[in-house]
Parts: structure tokens; C-alpha cells; sequence
């Protein structure tokens, strides 16, 4: 389905949210930095997100998704013996 | 704007939540079996559950104007115990007949586990020899691109099951593609917390179209909103998309999906204004 809006019009009507979002995972990072210790592995999962965010590609929904997801093996019944 | 939310737990919502769906334009909606927020401890407890979704809410939902129907199962999260599962799929056939029964559903996967996966296929070959529509639960967060893809290989390896007469629920952006060219239904859930927002919901329907596609409120026993599908609706007509548009995902879509069932015998609101002119 086309979609008859510019990036500019969108961009206009999203800015505000962005800068909020953007705020809000800011906020976040600085809680945990001065939380003592170090976050689990998970962190290594949401900076590979940050970076699909400032990559030149689209589809970033989708590969974020995908990166927070378990994988699947075509072999599952062998696997799972049924 | 009329519209048929086509997924949502009415057990779990006060009679307040109708009347609020009756004013929002809500005419018409589908309550699938799913997990009642405990354990039940028998296969009674299921049978108590079935009179509830086939007497109890129908006639909850006629005092609105909203009619009411309901799919039959055990769901994901309770098909861990096999043994009270297929108890539970032997006393669907008492109910399939009941005059607001679609089919057999919300069948699906939790956390992809072998016993889930042989109390699903359990289901499909109930479904398949009842020639009843069906339902479908797909896992979330980090299980759903497995477990939908898991799904989709049972479906697609039981010969006597037809796509268009399957609808996968809560699919998201990672899962979606595999739904639709599989020629399966795919529903889109609105829940405030691990899935998807109506404007995310609305980006789906600008890359892949309005064919096939619904969206639903889920509105169950966790976070919920009962009215997301308004909220999704009025998404679309800020982004400046037409009422056919929104009308065939809200509307048509669900009732094509529907008219499948013999048990389907909706009433449209049009056609009763109408027969009263
Ligand atoms: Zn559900």
C-alpha cells in the first residue's frame, strides 16, 4: 500500500516522540551506569540493536525483532524426538 | 465506523468493558479458549469454562448489541500436561455444535516445548476431522520466531488443512512474512506491553497491504486495553488513509475469515437499519 506521506511530514509529526524516546534510553543507560556491577549478556544484544538503529538499512522493526530471537532449526522433531 | 475485534478474553473483562465496546462501534467478537490466570485442576474446570464461553458470554454481550463467538481448546500454557490435555480434547466434540462456535483455537505454542507441540497437533487433527476452523497462538518475545516457524511445519505437513481457513494471531514484524506466504491469516495484537502498538500495527498494514490481515485487543488478564482496535483505527485515519481501508481490516476482514463457519451467522448492523427503513 503506498503511503502518500513525505519523511518530512512524518519526521515532523514523530520528532517530539523521537527526542522522548531517545531521552527515555538515555536515562536508562545513565541508571545503570551508576548502579554498582555489570549488566548480563543481554546488554551485548541491545547494543547490537543501537547499532542496527545507525546503520544505513532499513527493515529495523523486523532485524531487532530478529535479534532478540531465539533460532530455529528445521530439525526441530529430531530434536525433539516425535 | 462498525468493527469486529476477532480476539479477545471477555471472561477476563467487566460488563462495563461491553458497554464500552458497544458505544466505540464494536458489533461483533470472538473469544478464544486461552489460559484462565491460574492452572485449572481438571478436566471439569474446562467443562465449567466451555458452558461460560458458549452460554455465559453470549448473553453477556447480546445486552449490548454485541454478538458474541467463541473458539474451543486447551491452550499452550496448560498442553504441558498431555494427560489432562487430551482429556479436554475429547470432550470438545460435546460442545462444537453450540450455535456461537467458530472452531477449535487458540491453539498454538508457548515455549515450544515437544509436549506442546504433540498437544498441537492433537488439536489440528481434531480440527481436521471436525472440518472446523482454526485459531492460532504464537509464542512471545524471544519463542516467537521459533515457535511461529514451528507452527507453520506442522500446519504445512498435515495434508487435509487449508490455509485460508487458518489464522495465525499475534504476529509481529519478524513473523508476519512467513504467515502471509504461507496463504495463512494473520492476526495482529495490540497489547500495551510485549507486543505490538497500533502505530506499529499500522506500518504492517502500509508494507503488506490490507489482504488477509486483522487486528485484535487480546484484552485479557494481564495489561490490556479492551478499545485498541479504535486506537488502531484512528491511527490510520491520522496517517490519512480512507475508511475503505480501515473498514477492511477492522470490518470485512474478520467477517470474510468468519463466514468460513457454518456456525457464522452474523447479523450486520447495515442490514438492519435496512430491514427497519
Ligand atoms: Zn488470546
Amino acid at each position: 500500500m503506498s503511503n502518500a506521506r513525505t519523511s518530512q511530514e512524518i519526521f515532523e509529526r514523530e520528532f517530539l516522540e523521537l527526542r522522548s524516546k531517545l531521552l527515555e534510553l538515555a536515562a536508562s543507560f545513565d541508571r545503570m551506569q551508576r548502579g554498582p556491577g555489570e549488566p548480563d549478556q543481554r546488554a551485548r544484544l541491545v547494543a547490537l540493536g543501537l547499532d542496527i538503529l545507525r546503520d544505513d538499512n532499513g527493515d529495523k522493526a523486523a532485524r531487532i525483532q530478529v535479534l532478540f530471537s531465539r533460532e530455529y532449526s528445521p530439525d526441530w522433531r529430531v530434536e525433539f524426538g516425535i | 465506523m462498525y468493527y469486529i475485534d476477532p480476539h479477545i478474553h471477555m471472561v477476563s473483562r467487566t460488563t462495563d468493558d461491553y458497554e464500552t465496546l458497544a458505544r466505540m462501534g464494536c458489533v461483533a467478537l470472538s473469544e478464544p479458549a486461552f489460559w484462565a490466570g491460574f492452572d485449572r485442576s481438571s478436566a471439569d474446570g474446562f467443562r465449567d469454562y466451555f458452558r461460560q464461553l458458549t452460554e455465559v458470554e453470549p448473553a453477556r454481550a447480546a445486552q449490548f448489541g454485541i454478538q458474541h463467538y467463541t473458539w474451543l481448546c486447551i491452550n499452550a500454557k496448560e498442553a504441558e500436561n498431555v494427560e489432562l490435555s487430551r482429556e479436554v480434547i475429547a470432550m470438545i466434540p460435546e460442545f462444537i455444535n453450540c450455535p456461537n462456535v467458530l472452531g477449535i483455537g487458540e491453539i498454538g505454542l508457548n515455549k515450544n516445548t515437544p509436549n506442546e507441540a504433540t498437544v498441537f497437533m492433537d488439536h489440528l487433527d481434531l480440527a481436521a476431522r471436525l472440518g472446523q476452523l482454526i485459531l492460532i497462538h504464537t509464542p512471545h518475545l524471544e519463542d516467537k520466531l521459533q515457535g511461529t516457524r514451528m507452527i507453520l511445519d506442522m500446519l504445512q505437513s498435515d495434508s487435509r488443512l487449508q490455509p485460508e481457513r487458518i489464522l495465525v494471531d499475534h504476529v509481529e514484524e519478524h513473523t508476519i512474512k512467513h504467515v502471509l506466504d504461507g496463504g495463512f491469516w494473520a492476526g495482529m495484537t495490540l497489547y500495551p506491553v510485549t507486543k505490538c502498538t497500533p502505530q506499529r500495527a499500522a506500518d504492517m498494514i502500509e508494507i503488506y497491504g490490507t489482504e488477509r490481515l486483522c487486528v485484535n485487543s487480546a484484552g485479557d488478564w494481564g495489561p490490556s486495553k479492551p478499545t485498541a482496535v479504535p486506537d488502531f483505527m484512528i491511527e490510520l485515519r491520522r496517517r490519512g488513509h480512507s475508511e475503505s481501508v480501515i473498514r477492511q481490516v477492522v470490518y470485512d476482514n474478520p467477517l470474510t475469515f468468519f463466514r468460513q463457519s457454518a456456525n457464522f451467522q452474523f447479523r450486520e448492523p447495515l442490514d438492519l437499519d435496512t430491514a427497519l427503513a
